[in-house]
């Protein structure tokens, strides 16, 4: 056994208690630890994405039980390089989190490790019961992070979402036990295999499960019409903290690819119907309504929610015709947009923190070091609007040229432009109102600090004045020189990423590679 | 047997389901309860009734004489889970009482905006 499997588990598993208990009033040494353990992550993700780069699907026997008795992990090019966006998106909040988030409450970066543990083992499990732990556990370290730094609006907004996502958990756990007591298996090759010799009897039984799984996955990945708590969640949050939770509704897009490729919406298949008919319109609603959102925000960190949003509707629209060339375009857009709308989030909080009484809202208020802001934000738009030259613009163009193939192409190209526009003019607005007309405005006597007494602002009181830059800049230089990576080198990726979907397309190697781990070794 | 649990799960789903729907917090979490109780009654059922038999398949006996030993698990793991998170729920809803002075549950707009102006 390759044991390199649960090390992405098990480095955060043993990080967060130590920073939590050992290291919990040293603030130095906490963030020593913990940018350490984040690099280890990248450095276990390229190691995985080496080892899985040669086709052959691994396996973890927990407890050497044999599946389907034991659980198991998987190792698959998906999960592979999906563990190493995690790792980096990890790193850039890392990063970002020392310049001063990480001491505005307790025990943000064991929550941060225990986040990070729940989204690898969610990434790497082939149990489907296993897969709703890791979500619980990942839910539980985000309701934490969710109101680090505390308000009232932020508590208010942290209870709606442990709401949404613990009705969720129920409705997960409905669909697991309506699957199991079809199939009598929770493990996820196991499944697949039994999912073609569903009796006819049982089979209303069984899509009826299959929809409520799509649901959960929907609803964590933020679909139309399951997005009612995304925008309030991602524009209260810590603005490090929305970064990070946009790897979180790729857990879900990830858990439906798994799902729906592996087993349950294979082309072929008994319920292939429920993809193009249920995900696609779906995806294209959330696409529309995530587009028209940002042109209708109030303020900055809405229209990055919203953002967000359109994106998992790019993805989703490339996912849901299953052709292995769209699903590839689709990968390369996520991990295009997880990065850019994570570090639009943390440009955002550049923003507020300067500008104590307006935040992030569109009014025309000057502050300090504007200038420099403004360039950032401006490419931060580029990069998430998704304009040429950056790495959005190649993974839109990835994807349009991959409908092609279908009939309906006209209709969705027509979507995907049109929001892309429309994206754009809802950032033209935000960056004319507050970048633009505030530094022609005249310099007006800030509000007068110490009106809002509040503690999180006891540093920021002293208004207008000039905040340190370096550490902001360099977690935003990780993450931009990340997509630029993405965009020079666009070949490599892709090619890795088309011989993902090879794989994805081809259930019957996973399921000999967990099933019959001795005959895994073939390609 | 089986119209007693499905109208028990039926019964509780739908207080749950009305419960978090009402305005304040407190209701929220009853209602959250109500739900993991159905869905522990759910997942019983998931491995078919079975009355008074052993989860260990005996030789010499047929299927039929047999409880599945899986579903009971996933009630304990997930009996477990849902206490964590009512916790977790009532701590943030007391946490969040506290903060603003009323247990409502949604977010009016002239919060949104005193909340953006004291960032």
């Amino acid at each position: 056994m390759n044991h390199l499997l649960i090390l992405p588990i098990l480095l955060p598993a043993i990080i967060a208690p130590l920073l939590a208990m050992a290291v919990r009033n040293d603030i130095v040494l906490a963030r020593v630890f913990s940018t350490a353990a984040t690099f280890g992550l990248v450095i276990i993700g390229c190691l995985m994405v080496w080892t899985a780069s040669d086709g052959q699907i691994r396996i973890y026997e927990l407890g050497a039980w044999k599946a389907p008795y034991g659980i198991v992990l998987v190792l698959d090019r998906l999960s592979a390089i999906m563990v190493l966006l995690t790792a980096c998106l990890a790193t850039v909040v890392q990063l970002y989190s020392m310049a001063g988030w990480d001491t505005r409450g307790n025990h943000f970066y064991s929550l941060f490790h225990v986040l990070l543990m729940g989204v690898n083992g969610a990434f790497l499990t082939g149990d489907l019961f296993n897969l709703f732990v890791f979500f619980e556990l990942l839910l539980i370290a985000s309701y934490g992070l969710m109101v680090h730094g505390g308000g009232p609006t932020r508590f208010k907004a942290g209870l709606q979402y442990i709401s949404i996502n613990l009705v969720g958990s129920v409705i997960f756990l409905m669909g697991l036990g309506t699957i199991y007591s079809v199939t009598g298996t929770l493990n996820m090759a196991h499944f697949a295999e039994r999912i073609s010799q569903v009796p006819e009897s049982d089979q209303a039984l069984m899509a009826v499960g299959a929809s409520l799984l799509l649901v959960v996955f929907g609803l964590k990945a933020a679909l139309v019409p399951l997005h009612f708590w995304m925008p309030a969640t991602y524009s209260n949050a810590p603005p490090p903290v929305a970064a990070l939770f946009s790897i979180m509704s790729k857990v879900g897009v990830y858990a439906m690819i798994r799902f729906s490729d592996l087993s349950l919406l294979q082309q072929g298949g008994p319920f292939s119907a429920l993809g193009t008919q249920l995900l696609v319109p779906c995806a294209v609603l959330s696409l529309i309504a995530g587009s028209i959102g940002v042109l209708a925000a109030r303020s900055l960190s809405q229209q990055a929610s919203f953002v967000g949003l359109a994106s998992i509707g790019t993805i989703l629209i490339s996912f849901g015709l299953f052709t292995p060339e769209s699903q590839a375009a689709g990968l390369y857009y996520m991990l295009h947009s997880t990065l850019a709308v994570a570090t639009l989030f943390l440009l955002i909080d550049l923003v507020i923190v300067r500008r104590p009484g307006a935040g992030d809202g569109f009014d025309s208020q000057p502050f300090p070091q504007q200038g420099y802001l403004s360039a950032l934000f401006f490419v931060g738009a580029l990069f998430v609007i998704g304009l040429p030259p950056s790495s959005g613009f190649l993974g839109k163009l990835q994807i349009l040229h991959s409908l092609r193939s279908t009939s309906e192409w006209p209709m969705l190209w027509g979507t995907i432009l049109v929001a892309s526009f429309v994206t754009l003019l809802g950032f033209a607005q935000a960056g004319s109102l507050v970048f633009w007309k505030s530094s022609a405005a005249t310099k007006t006597d800030p509000h007068s600090p110490g009106e809002n007494n509040h503690s999180e602002s006891a540093a920021l009181e002293s208004s207008g004045k000039s905040l340190p830059l370096a550490m902001p800049s360099v977690a935003i230089g990780v993450a931009w020189s990340l997509l630029i990576l993405l965009m020079v080198f666009p070949g490599p990726v892709m090619g890795y990423l088309d011989a993902t979907t090879e794989q994805l397309f081809d259930p019957q190697r996973y399921i000999s590679a967990v099933l019959e781990p001795a005959g895994a070794s073939e390609r | 047997m089986e119209l007693l649990l499905a109208s028990a799960i039926g019964v509780f789903t739908a207080a749950g389901v009305y419960l978090v729907l009402r305005p304040r917090t407190f209701s929220v979490v009853m209602g959250l309860s109500f739900l993991t109780y159905a869905i522990n009654f759910f997942l019983v059922s998931a491995g078919r009734l079975a009355v008074n038999m052993p989860d260990i398949l005996a030789k010499g006996k047929e299927l039929a004489d047999y409880a599945d030993p899986v579903p009971p698990a996933l009630v304990l793991t997930s009996i477990v889970i849902s206490f964590g998170m009512t916790a977790i729920m009532v701590v943030m809803g007391v946490r969040g009482y506290f903060e603003n002075d009323s247990d409502h549950v949604n977010i009016t707009a002239t919060e949104e905006i005193i909340a953006r102006s004291r960032e």
